[in-house]
């Protein structure tokens, strides 16, 4: 068996090893996503976040992913990890995400030249999915915008597009200030974990002075946690799990990791975990599943344009992406549940006639369901739920249908009972 | 990670115990013997017959004329959790280095290739429903399949257990 994907886990020893030993080599299924996002850094360094020296005590397996250096697992098995997080809570190093703050009067306007969402509409301290577009309607990377009461919007986007959003959001913000209008950009030092599972508010709860109960799914408040100030609380996640994102200053990230493991409830999980989570929620992973060349549109992310958007425009692209929403898209992103064989990133998917008609962008065997879900692009015409269709893997056809996401049911925390 | 971290130290016990040079003087039965004494998480079966190893980490065992194949520790530790068994049909005939297969975990999939050339005659079923057991016990019950050794002589361009061992470490440094 080819192990060679296995030659990014070893966990290094010493700052030499941060860079990959060895250029990637066949890139296999699964991890395509973490081999093409560090091709380019076998020359560079890998970068690490303040978690680095911690992960390694806790017997993280690193790898690189978007320039990082980051968990894939620790001690326990992936699915172990998985099934933790949905049974209890696990935290996750994720600072090697962008986190932007956008300062001035005239920030939300902005950001609606930026971004297809209703920044205005949000009500203080809550906010949401949204997308950056480029001119061709394409989609540069998601992101969760947030409207705080302090008068500046709070920003999470992706590491891997971290130079690239930077970049857009700075050459934004010379037109603006060109224009005369007041916006500032600071791209934030801080660290930041997530904390999901359905045990996350009883484990949190002791460090807020605050009632969780009243911060519910995609709203954020500025509060100290476990004594340590200077925290932003983010009732959000990649999960579908009740979770929060935790932005706490570098100096004190650790100590907060060592404090939330000090209940039997938390775990640590890494990215193999992050990654089959996410799929079963049926949420996007930029660069698999929606990229550059993929619209809101045919990403099935129509719910993110602002409805006031799709009558304004305003955002890059708007021409294109707002007509495609009554017209229709030639190719629709769909979700796809099969058994057997697992399906993988770029395995075709086939009409029942063998004729194909999409590809696979994401898909992994669910440790929840024991059967295999997957997301892909099909032919508008197969994009109905119950369509029955078939994936070819291993040069055999497989059955699949066209399934409904999330895969496993999402439990936001909506304040409501039920 | 554990079992890796056992089997470098019973490898560097085993070389300060057998100073073996190139033309060793144990037969590889005692080698493997004593291997396993230092090794507390090999499965026992090793005592039974002398492994050999592919650079792609199968094992294949030899009980008369029939071989028996599977996946060393090394593997199945670096695949992790095993959620599908992709084999071959019974009756499949197989060349030496002929892809027959895949493993298949949550975040990778590892093709199986055959280290002799022979007939499938038996496939492990019990993989259908449990393929932990690839992890569990890949040197006995996690067994892939069986089969007929056409070229005997190709066994010896196999591994035996100390230059898998070595092979191993040389990957892993």
């Amino acid at each position: 068996m080819f192990l060679s994907m296995l030659a990014c886990c070893r966990s290094g020893t010493g700052i030499g090893n941060r860079a990959l030993r060895k250029s990637p080599q066949t890139v296999r299924l699964g991890t395509a996503a973490l081999q093409e996002r560090h091709a380019s850094t076998s020359e560079a360094p890998l970068k690490s976040t303040a978690l680095f020296d911690f992960h390694r005590e806790q017997g993280g397996k690193m790898v690189g992913f978007a320039g990082w250096s980051m968990p894939v697992q620790y001690k326990d098995s992936h699915i172990v990890s998985h099934m933790h997080t949905r049974e209890h809570c696990s935290i996750f190093d994720v600072s090697h995400m962008l986190q932007t703050k956008v300062h001035g009067k005239d920030r939300i306007k902005f950001m609606e030249s930026l971004i297809v969402a209703d920044v205005a509409e949000l009500k203080d301290n809550q906010g949401c999915l949204s997308l950056f577009t480029n001119e061709k309607g394409g989609i540069m990377d998601d992101l969760i915008v947030t409207k705080t009461d302090l008068g500046y919007l709070y920003v999470v986007s992706n590491a891997g597009c971290a130079d690239k959003d930077s970049a857009h959001m700075k050459a934004r913000l010379q037109e603006f200030k060109a224009a005369g209008h007041d916006v500032d950009l600071e791209f934030l030092e801080e660290s930041l974990i997530a904390l999901q599972g359905p045990s996350m508010a009883r484990v949190l709860q002791p460090g807020l002075t605050d009632d969780l109960s009243k911060l519910t799914f995609m709203t954020s408040v500025l509060t100290p946690v476990f004594g340590i100030q200077g925290c932003r609380v983010t009732r959000c996640g990649y999960t579908g799990e009740d979770g929060v994102e935790i932005s706490v200053p570098t100096g004190s990230v650790v100590a907060l990791a060592e404090k939330l493991l000090t209940n039997n409830e938390v775990k640590l999980a890494g990215l193999g975990a992050r990654d089959s989570l996410r799929l079963e929620a049926g949420l996007c992973l930029y660069g698999n599943d929606i990229d550059e060349t993929t619209t809101p549109v045919e990403a099935s992310l129509v719910w993110t344009i602002g409805k006031r958007r799709r009558q304004q425009r305003g955002f890059p692209g708007a021409d294109i992406v707002v007509p495609q929403i009554k017209a229709k898209t030639q190719r629709k992103r769909v979700g796809l549940v099969s058994t057997g064989p697992p399906v993988r990133q770029h395995t075709p998917i086939l009409a029942p006639d063998g004729r194909i008609i999409g590809e696979i962008t994401s898909g992994c065997p669910s440790p929840c369901l024991k059967n295999n879900v997957a997301m892909g692009y099909v032919e508008a015409g197969f994009s109905k739920v119950g369509t029955a269709v078939q994936v070819e893997v291993r040069k055999k056809a497989v059955p699949a249908v066209v399934s409904k996401m999330p895969f496993v049911p999402a439990k936001y925390y909506t304040g409501q009972k039920g | 990670m554990a079992a890796r971290l056992a089997m470098r130290c019973a490898y560097a016990q085993m070389f300060s115990v057998l100073p073996l040079s190139k033309s060793s003087v144990f037969s590889p039965t005692r080698i493997v013997s004593q291997a396993y004494i230092k090794r507390p998480l090999s499965a026992s079966s090793r005592l039974c017959a002398a492994l050999r190893y592919t650079d792609k980490h199968e094992w294949v065992s030899v009980d008369g004329s029939i071989g028996t194949v599977g996946i060393s520790s090394f593997a199945q530790e670096a695949l992790g959790d095993v959620v599908y068994c992709g084999l071959p049909d019974v009756g499949t005939q197989l060349s030496q280095s002929d892809e027959f297969g895949a493993l298949e975990s949550v975040k990778a999939a590892s093709e199986l290739y055959s280290p002799l050339t022979g007939e499938v005659v038996e496939v492990n079923s019990t993989l259908a429903d449990t393929p932990g057991l690839v992890n569990k016990s890949c040197y006995k019950d996690g067994w892939l399949l069986k089969m007929t050794i056409t070229k005997p002589e190709e066994l010896d361009s196999l591994m035996d257990e100390a230059s898998y061992e070595r092979y191993i470490k040389s990957i892993e440094d």
